[in-house]
């Protein structure tokens, strides 16, 4: 099983942290300190295993890889095979970079709840779930999409998206007959996406509309 | 709207943070931060909730405190909006755990979100179930889990209720018989990440569940190897592909499957031998991904009922492994050799020489591994091959991995050495490289077999002395060698007993006593290698007499030492060199053969070894008191307790006997010397022994003794010694040959402690012993001011016709008391009452008040020529003594 994956830049500031045991705060930071103490007196051309018998018990191993100014690290015990967890942590840096086209440290910075997303899509409970990278990425924008709109943006953006929805939604209605127009907003008010009420009604219409679409045709 | 709450958004907080120059700006700002969170939570604002949660969710990350938000992750949960629940389940898998009693809360909301129509938000309720399940939650939601397992559409949600399985019935054990039939089916899907899973499924209920081990091994063992088979010959499929292998994941989740069924079932690793032969040489091994499947499948063929072909050629992937220029696939090559190596030794020993190879890798890890397995391939027919090598190695290793090294090859060589030459070579030549790195035992024990071998000693001290000569800067290699000098000095100068293989050298005595100065002088030596040096020292004094003013001068030189230890021994010395000639050369005979069997008990037994106190190795010690006066003492006397076999016997008796049963036997010494009982009583057992072959060098210690009394004044450094070696000294003098008492006397009365007879409160006499040709009277009188000690005079008057001369009085008291005996005032008692001797005795009594005095003596004396041994228990003193 997988223990935990932690993500941390080279000064030892940790980017992501997931562990599958509980760990209670203070002991994540306390590992993650050990863990890049460790890894900072690693040499060059040196295996990525590291045992780390000291810090989590027996028979439970590192493996870690560094991609520019970041270490990902995977925490594993014996029921694991080693070279795949390499294999995985492979999976998982294409599957970022798949998702934030060409990944860098501030990418996991600002988004780092997406790349927990993602995480979750590759391990589930310490097994892993899935490894075609294609597959999460596209599990991963199935999900986040709505939320991208509603969290990441600013509020003049979120007006230029309600306003191409707004524009988008009218093409599309045109092309589409009423109908489905009636059923669309009666989804809107079963749904009841009140998030959106800050926006006036007409915003909100339109970009419970836009939301809609993209969940739902 | 709440002023607090539409500050910042999660990235500007973010950005705030990443600005902070140092932890108390950061600590400022997060404090902010939550300070407005809140009051956010507070006001219920609905509005900013999943931001505030993002945000906290960042600020857990960092390390700080984030309880206050659990109960908002519930709220979103519970929310019906997607976007809401998302963040909810996020913040519920990172800021909780399972231990907390809020989770209870939320075992609804996830009940409710199993069954909901929309797909990712079961997916959501899965993932947050698989990551956080508790045991009572597993209970409560294990039927909902089972239905998606079973649901036929949407197919990717199986592979997320498989995984949420694992967790529950990890959880709950006994939940595992109610899934076995829906991950039987996993098995036969067409999916591959619910193939993954579903494989993952299965092992992991064959852990939990024997029924559910014997149900996959009859039903599903079959449909799994045709899985294995199918994918192997399967071609190229990009979409899984990780760096050019085909699904490398479900390869090695199939193969973990098949390695815990084939466990212990030899019908069932036949039905496996085909498929894994076929995976272990179709496979690529150009790429990591393939490696981890070989990988994968030597642990299966490793585990699963024995099949000697499929071993071999497990084992030979793994030595094709060990020659790969991938250190992560060398480190796993080791590993799993270590296990292979108790399956088939064999096949593993072809391998050696790669594994050699890989001891001088370059990483560390790797290095230690292939050590490790090194030690373990070492037997009788490769020991000296491997040994040679590693030896060869030792020289040019890094010196951090020096010292595990060294230790490794002192074990293999002191396990499997065929020969005691062979033996030593190796150790000169792992001193010679690491002597740095060697631990004391190992060169102890060298030195023991060195001991064992007379018809080496030549050979050896020459061999050391050349290799001193090359590396003098190895600690240990020093001390062995000057050890040897010291014993063996006159071997090295004559060439005696050389071997064929030797080449002969001429050493002179003088170059051999450079060596011993420079390495006393030598300013990094520690306090044991100097002291062994004068040790030497003075043992050669008596080797080459040529060369003892010189090194009279040397001794000397160490009078000025700084270390209490070193000062008197050079003083010791000093002055056996000057005043004794006569008794020098047999004081520093050469050291009995030390008992090899004796000396590994001890090893094992962890007892503070005798032998390794008269090799000169005490600890350090800035103002050593007890210690250091007794080791010189059995250091003198050159003999380690296993010599003093013959003597203990009856000393040792003798001694019980004055002492009574319940006394250590260290007692009567213990006033002067409680530190190193056992030291003590070594000497002490010697010094009673009479007529034992060790009598000479005990009458060699009085003579030295007496020395030490001269010194004393003129020092003033050794009062504890003195006072030892006077209690010793006066019970050794009683068993001693008259001859010495001249020499007792000299500081007998020196040393005696003038006593205010007068004052104090007076005893009446006793007569202590009576028998029918001897009485004994004892006179009390006490120190004002110190009621705890009394004066005993005793007084010894013949009844009988006869002379007796060598008249020796002996007396033990129990623990509580110390005693102290002084000299008699004679040997020879006249006969018929005629005369007397007297003797003082000290007694001061530590439960004074409570216990009165009590005291077994013993009286020796020869009467017409025939040795008379009289002795009793003295209980009738006055009270209050």
């Amino acid at each position: 099983m997988i223990r935990g994956v932690i993500i941390m830049n080279d000064q030892g500031k940790p980017r992501l942290i997931k562990f599958y045991e509980f760990q209670p705060p203070e002991k994540q930071q306390e590992l993650v300190r050990s863990i890049y103490r460790v890894l900072c007196s690693r040499a060059e051309n040196v295996s990525n295993f590291i045992k780390a018998d000291s810090l989590f018990g027996p028979d439970v191993r590192l493996v870690y890889k560094t991609f520019a100014t970041l270490y990902f690290v995977f925490i594993f015990d014996k029921s694991e095979n080693e070279l795949a967890v390499i294999d995985l942590m492979q999976v998982f840096v294409e599957t970022l970079n798949k998702c934030f086209r060409e990944v860098c440290e501030l990418d996991i910075v600002f988004n780092f709840y997406k790349v927990h997303t993602i995480l979750d899509e590759i391990i589930m409970g310490g097994q892993v779930l899935e490894t075609s990278s294609e597959e999460v990425a596209s599990a991963v924008d199935a999900i986040s999409r709505p939320l991208s709109l509603s969290l990441s943006l600013p509020l003049s953006l979120r007006v230029c998206v309600c306003a191409r929805a707004l524009v988008s939604s009218c093409e599309w209605v045109l092309r589409c007959n009423r109908h489905l127009l009636l059923q669309l907003s009666l989804r809107v008010l079963e749904h009841g996406a009140q998030k959106y009420l800050w926006l006036n009604s007409t915003e909100c219409f339109f970009s419970s509309l836009y939301f809609l679409l993209f969940r739902f045709v | 709207m709440n002023p607090f709450s539409s500050g910042t958004r999660l990235r500007d907080m973010i950005r705030a943070i990443r600005a902070c120059k140092t932890a108390a700006e950061e600590r400022a700002v997060v404090r902010k931060e939550c300070a407005s969170i809140r009051a956010s939570i507070s006001e219920n604002d609905q509005d900013y909730m999943h931001r505030n949660l993002a945000k906290l969710m960042f600020i857990h990350m960092l390390g700080y405190p984030t309880h206050f938000g659990q109960m908002e992750c519930l709220k979103l949960i519970a929310s019906p909006g997607f976007p809401e629940k998302r963040i909810g389940y996020l913040g519920l898998m990172l800021l909780l755990d399972e231990r907390q009693e809020v989770l209870m809360l939320v075992t609804n909301s996830i009940k409710q979100d199993l069954n909901h129509t929309n797909q990712y938000i079961v997916g959501l309720a899965l993932c947050a179930l698989g990551n956080i399940c508790s045991a009572e939650m597993a209970r409560d939601l294990a039927p909902e889990v089972e239905r998606l397992l079973q649901f036929r559409d949407p197919n990717i949600r199986k592979k997320q209720a498989a995984l949420c399985t694992i967790r529950i019935i990890k959880k709950v054990p006994d939940l595992a018989e109610n899934f076995i039939n829906a991950a039987a089916a996993l098995l036969k899907e067409k999916h591959h990440g619910v193939l993954i899973t579903g494989a993952q499924l299965c092992t992991d209920m064959c852990k939990v569940s024997t029924e559910a081990h014997e149900h996959f091994r009859k039903k599903c063992l079959d449909g799994v190897v045709k899985l294995l088979r199918d994918l192997a010959n399967s071609p190229y499929a990009p979409e899984y592909d990780i760096s050019g292998i085909t699904d490398p994941l479900l390869h090695i989740r199939l193969l973990r499957l098949l390695y815990v069924l084939g466990q212990g079932d030899a019908d069932a690793s036949d039905t496996m031998n085909d498929v894994l032969a076929q995976v272990a040489t179709k496979t690529e091994t150009n790429k990591n991904a393939g490696n981890a499947i070989l990988y994968e499948c030597v642990a299966t063929i490793m585990n699963i009922e024995d099949n000697g072909g499929l071993r071999v050629l497990a084992v030979n992937i793994l030595g094709r492994f060990l020659s790969s220029r991938d250190n992560n696939i060398r480190y796993v090559a080791l590993n799993m050799l270590m296990k292979a190596i108790s399956l088939d030794s064999q096949a593993v020993q072809r391998h050696r020489a790669t594994i050699l190879e890989c001891v001088k890798d370059p990483d560390a890890s790797i290095r230690k591994r292939a050590l490790e397995l090194v030690y373990l391939l070492v037997n009788e027919s490769n020991a000296k091959p491997l040994t040679k090598e590693l030896v060869d190695y030792l020289e040019v290793s890094d010196p951090e991995f020096k010292g595990d090294l060294t230790a490794k090859i002192c074990s293999i060589v002191e396990k499997f050495s065929p020969e005691k030459l062979w033996y030593i070579d190796q150790m000169v030549k792992v001193l010679s490289e690491a002597g740095n790195y060697v631990k004391d035992e190992v060169w102890h024990a060298l030195i023991v077999v060195i001991t064992n071998a007379p018809n080496l000693h030549g050979y050896t001290v020459r061999a050391l002395y050349k290799a001193v000569q090359k590396s003098s800067e190895q600690e240990t290699l020093v001390r062995v060698a000057v050890w040897c000098i010291g014993e063996y000095g006159e071997m090295l100068v004559g060439n005696a007993g050389m071997l064929d293989v030797e080449d002969p050298i001429t050493v002179t005595e003088a170059e051999a006593v450079d060596l011993v100065e420079t390495a006393i002088k030598c300013h990094t030596s520690d306090l044991t290698t100097q002291a062994i040096c004068l040790v030497a020292l003075l043992k050669l004094s008596s080797r080459y007499p040529s060369c003892a003013k010189r090194i009279n001068d040397i001794v000397l030189h160490q009078k000025g030492s700084l270390v209490l230890e070193l000062q008197q021994r050079a003083i010791e010395f000093n002055s056996i060199i000057g005043k004794h000639g006569k008794i020098r050369s047999a004081l520093v005979e050469r050291m009995p053969v030390l008992d090899e069997a004796t000396y590994s008990g001890r090893r094992a037994g962890s007892v503070p070894a005798v032998v390794s106190t008269s090799l000169g190795t005490q600890p350090k010690m800035s103002n050593g008191v007890a210690k250091p006066t007794s080791a010189p003492l059995v250091d003198l006397l050159d003999l380690s307790s296993d010599d003093v076999q013959t003597p203990s016997s009856s000393g040792g008796d003798f001694l019980h006997d004055l002492l009574g049963v319940d006394l250590s036997p260290a007692s009567p010494v213990s006033g002067t010397n409680n530190k190193a009982p056992k030291n003590g009583t070594d000497a002490l057992l010697d010094l009673l022994s009479v007529g034992a072959p060790t009598a000479q060098s005990s009458s060699s210690m009085l003579d030295m003794l007496s020395s030490e009394q001269d010194n004393k004044r003129s020092e003033g450094l050794l009062d504890n010694f003195a006072s030892l070696s006077t209690s010793s000294a006066h019970s050794s003098s009683a068993v001693s040959s008259s001859s010495m008492m001249d020499l007792l006397d000299g500081f007998g009365t020196s040393s005696s402690v003038p006593v205010a007879e007068t004052s104090g409160p007076s005893y009446p006499s006793v007569v202590a012993f009576e028998s029918g040709s001897l009485k004994v009277t004892f006179n009390f009188s006490k120190e004002p001011g110190n009621p705890q000690t009394t004066t005993i005079e005793a007084q010894f008057v013949n009844k009988s016709p006869d002379i007796y001369s060598n008249f020796v009085f002996q007396a033990a008291v129990p623990k509580f008391l110390q005693l102290h005996l002084e000299p008699a005032s004679g040997s020879t008692l006249p006969a018929s009452g005629k005369g007397s001797i007297t003797q003082k005795l000290k007694v001061s009594n530590s439960q004074h008040g409570k216990k009165s005095l009590v005291m077994r003596v013993r009286i020796n004396y020869k009467a017409k020529d025939k040795d008379v041994l009289e002795d009793g228990q003295i209980s009738n003193f006055p009270h209050g003594l």
